[in-house]
């Protein structure tokens, strides 16, 4: 046992080797961390106010972020369910690499809240039994739960594969079927919670509406697996792994019915609002073809729409979605379209105007754009470690998994 | 022990002892608190939910905070803890008949609750709306008027601050419970308890919490240093604060600052329970509203029109 | 029976005139009170409102008492714009002037509907007259500028503190200054 446990960590120490470009893709990213560090000192040390957000838009591009990776974390389960439950054998392979951007995603998110609140290092507030957690009224507080507990099963399901793969040993699925399971409603659950995050504010008529919750499964379901094909061809191209094609196809073929529903939930959210007029509606106006001259965001949300559409349109069409140029363009503006349409198209115009009729336009300031740069590169480099750390054993176990 | 070291060109050579070794240094570095820090910063650090503590807890963080303000504005701080008096529920009531928009409200407000000049924090938003427009018609109305004189023709005013509503939807949001309704009625926040997460500010339909986006800085001389735990104490960086009926004076029976500085009488205050008061006969002798009553978040600030509005002598 | 006769008639007489000495003292009674009346303690306004709450003065005039000058003029009743006390611009009432609230023959008095004298500190009742609903509105402590405690003593202020008498209608004044646009906000090093 404690030979695993020491060759566990033994393997471990692979993230710190590799070939020169290795070294460069982590110097890079290390480099824009400790930017994002510095930021960070900054914004530690004067307060929330090198940020833009300020009492009339209080929540903007750190919750932004969260709100777009809860999804992607989301959007893991889409490759778990046909795998493990419908033993679709070209998918089984990925299944990890999901597992590892499930768990990357979530510690993105979590850390996107860390530099979001005001009093970070008072955060032990919100733990149940030394702090006083506001379950279950607040939603904040089933969120806290949801989140860390998905994270808790896929490192468990990661864990587990593993440290059976390290010892040259096949996973046992009576292990790991009961986890798969549980991170399956656990997926919804992240980003439905999420959804009603924002859906609990009814001060905040553009959220206080019952499609959210839809939308933003929707969305998920098309971002995260989009972002997940990229790493893989990544995968494919420069370590060699062995995905088949048949594997990306399928997937491709669930981020399509997602993305159109996507756009169709965009569409009805739309016409209810602009049909109806009233004064709730104001939000999306302001998004759209913003009030008076304040339009910053006009010209983002167009290119979300634009783009969800022409990808829509690339993935509805066989000869494009089979061909991996198109296939790749398409999954790009999907990203970018939901990306932009459920990040700051989202917490943006719910907050504008205000709740008494202000509009304060809100654009990211260079410490946000910084920091959050940063949490994406930590990001990155965690995937890039964890995938670095698996995928010896994923190599391996190829000679002992059917 | 048998040292065991990597052999790869491009690895650093660090074995499994010096690893500990250093990263127990670190640990150890990391605990001794910085030169010039006291005791106090992990007392505050560990302080734990004011409804968490009992009397004797609650007097030596009251001491600790009232040394430290003291310190802090080079003038005798008191922080009182008054508990809220048996069968008392505060109400509020505004005449936007009469409110001509001078906001000497708004300023009394800063001067007696210590808000913050610089980041600027206003409790109180006056808002400027044109007559016969909806009535609370927000997408109209403005808060930054500045004109050489108010009333302005065709204009009422309506201040908006926190309304303590009966079923907070603040309340419900707050991950940590920081913030509360007591038996009196007022909301109010436990400032060192509060994260800053900012979700409050998400629920209030009023627009009424604020958020301290920097150290707040409040002159020395301005500072009113009779202050409440849960009122207007010098707040941190980075909690959320909002009206909360002037919770140091009220509790003792006196007006809030709002009510006493408004110069045309538009502001009225007492005890909902007390049949007598004349919170209740404001609301027998008007027909009062409140702001946005279709999210049922039942204010206690009601609003009516005592007057046809503003017969002085700019607004006619 | 000449003797009886005179008997009766000394006690019809006597029991007449303690008849008439006692109706007398009773009228004398509701006159001492109509005495009273004529002279109002400088406290009536505060018969007005719930004792022990304050009521504040109204503010001191400029020349008074009014009978150091008017002691020896005559009342001029014809309605005309005045030479002295020129700068008291009239706004108050649709019709009317000075004659409708001042007394012509004593200028240290008030004068109401129904003739009776007040002091000026009484002004309430005065306004009272025509501003019934508001003055029950003072009453109930729901008109005017509060202050005071609101379980306690509360402060009633005198109508003549805040409004004047001959331009009742407040003017237009100077707005504090507006809030900071939230651009503006911007971090700035202390010291």
């Amino acid at each position: 046992m404690t030979t695993a446990l020491i060759n566990f960590f033994k393997d471990a120490s692979n993230i710190f080797k590799g070939g020169p470009k290795y070294y460069m893709l982590m110097g890079i990213l290390g480099a824009i961390v400790a930017v994002g560090l510095g930021a960070y000192y900054l914004q530690f040390d004067r307060g929330l106010i090198v940020t833009a957000m300020r009492d009339q838009v209080a929540w903007g591009f750190y919750i932004a972020n969260f709100t777009f990776l809860v999804g992607v974390a989301a959007a893991a389960v889409l490759l778990v369910i046909p795998s493990y439950l419908y033993k679709f054998k070209p998918i089984k392979e990925v299944v990890l690499f999901g597992e590892i951007m499930a768990v990357t995603a979530i510690i993105m998110c979590l850390l996107f809240i860390m530099v979001d609140v005001g009093r970070p290092l008072f955060v032990w507030h919100m733990l149940p039994v030394i702090g006083t957690i506001n379950f279950p009224v607040s939603m904040l507080a089933w969120d806290f739960f949801v989140l860390n507990g998905y994270l808790a099963v896929n490192l468990a399901a990661l864990g587990y594969v593993l440290y059976c793969y390290s010892q040259g040993r096949p996973y046992s699925l009576k292990v790991l079927l009961p986890i798969v399971i549980l991170s399956i409603p656990m997926a919804f659950s992240i980003h439905t919670v999420t959804a009603f995050l924002y859906g609990a504010a009814k001060a905040r008529p553009m959220w206080n509406v019952s499609i959210l919750g839809p939308r933003f499964l929707a969305s998920a379901f098309c971002s995260g697996p989009a972002l997940m094909l990229l790493v893989f061809q990544a995968l494919r191209k420069y370590e060699k792994v062995d995905i088949e094609d048949k594997a990306i196809f399928k997937i491709s073929e669930i981020i399509t019915y997602a993305l159109g529903i996507n756009l169709f939930f965009l569409f009805v959210e739309i016409f209810t609002d602009f049909y109806s007029n009233t004064l709730s509606g104001v939000s999306l106006h302001y998004l759209f073809f913003g009030i008076g001259d304040k339009t910053s965001l006009v010209p983002f949300i167009w290119t979300a729409v634009v783009f969800n559409v022409i990808a829509f349109a690339i993935m509805l069409t066989p000869k494009y979605r089979y061909n991996f140029k198109t296939l790749n363009v398409a999954l790009v503006l999907m990203i970018i379209g939901v990306y932009i349409e459920k990040g700051m198209g989202l917490v943006i115009p719910g907050q504008t105007p205000d709740t008494l009729g202000e509009i304060y336009e809100y654009v990211p300031t260079t410490p946000e754009l910084l920091i959050s740069m940063a949490l994406w590169a930590f990001g990155a480099m965690i995937f890039i470690a964890l995938t670095k750390f698996a995928l010896p054993k994923i190599r391996a176990s190829k000679d002992f998994e059917h | 022990m048998i040292k065991k070291t990597r052999k790869h060109p491009a690895a650093i050579n660090l074995d499994r002892r010096t690893f500990l070794k250093g990263a127990a240094l670190g640990a150890a570095a990391m605990a001794l608190p910085p030169a010039d820090a006291d005791a106090g910063i992990l007392e505050g650090f560990f302080q734990k939910h004011f409804r968490e503590m009992n009397d004797e807890e609650i007097k030596k963080v009251i001491d600790r905070l009232e040394k430290d303000y003291s310190k802090q504005f080079s003038k005798e701080v008191k922080v009182k803890v008054t508990k809220p008096m048996e069968n008392v529920v505060f109400g509020y009531g505004l005449d936007i008949g009469r409110c001509i928009g001078c906001r000497k409200c708004v300023h009394a407000c800063v001067a007696e609750n210590n808000q913050s000049r610089d980041p600027q924090i206003q409790w109180i938003s006056v808002l400027k709306m044109k007559k016969g427009a909806k009535i609370a018609d927000f997408e109209s109305a403005d808060r930054y008027y500045q004109p050489e004189q108010v009333p302005e023709p065709g204009q009422f005013y309506l201040p908006v601050q926190c309304q303590q509503c009966e079923n907070p939807p603040c309340v419900d949001v707050c991950p940590t419970k920081a913030t509360w309704k007591e038996k009196d009625g007022i909301i109010v926040i436990d400032y060192d308890w509060c994260i800053g997460c900012r979700y409050c500010m998400m629920a209030c339909p009023y627009g009424a919490r604020r958020f301290n986006w920097s150290k707040p800085n409040i002159p020395s001389e301005q500072l009113n240093p009779n202050t409440h735990y849960l009122g207007n104490r010098p707040r941190p960086k980075g909690a959320v604060e909002k009206c909360t009926f002037c919770i140091q004076r009220t509790r003792e029976g006196r007006y809030p600052a709002c009510v006493e500085a408004c110069p045309v009488g538009a502001r009225k205050f007492g005890n909902l329970a007390d049949p007598n008061s004349e919170i209740r006969k404001a609301m027998e002798h008007f027909r009062v509203f409140r702001l946005k009553e279709d999210l049922n978040t039942k204010p206690q600030f009601f609003y009516f029109f005592g007057v046809k509005a503003n017969r002085a002598e700019g607004g006619k | 029976m000449k003797k009886m006769k005179a008997v009766f008639f000394t006690l019809l007489a006597t029991a007449a005139l303690s008849v008439f000495l006692i109706q007398s003292g009773v009228h004398a009674q509701p006159q001492a009170e109509q005495a009273a009346k004529q002279q109002p303690k400088q406290t009536a306004a505060k018969l007005l409102i719930q004792a022990p709450d304050t009521v504040t003065q109204a503010p001191k005039m400029a020349f008074f008492p009014c009978s150091q000058c008017h002691a020896a003029m005559p009342a001029n009743k014809t309605e005309r714009a005045l030479a002295f006390h020129a700068e008291i611009g009239l706004k108050h009432m649709p019709t009317g002037w000075c004659y409708s609230c001042h007394d012509e023959k004593n200028k240290d008095k008030l004068k109401l509907a129904n003739g009776d004298l007040i002091d000026y500190s009484d002004s309430a009742m005065l306004c009272g007259q025509c501003h019934g609903a508001t003055l029950k509105e003072w009453q109930d402590g729901v008109h005017g500028k509060r202050t005071g405690m609101w379980n306690g003593s509360k402060v009633y202020d005198n109508c003549l503190s805040c409004h004047d008498q001959h331009q009742p209608a407040f003017k237009a004044i100077k707005p504090m200054p507006a809030p900071e646009r939230p651009e503006k906000i911007i971090y700035k090093k202390k010291k």
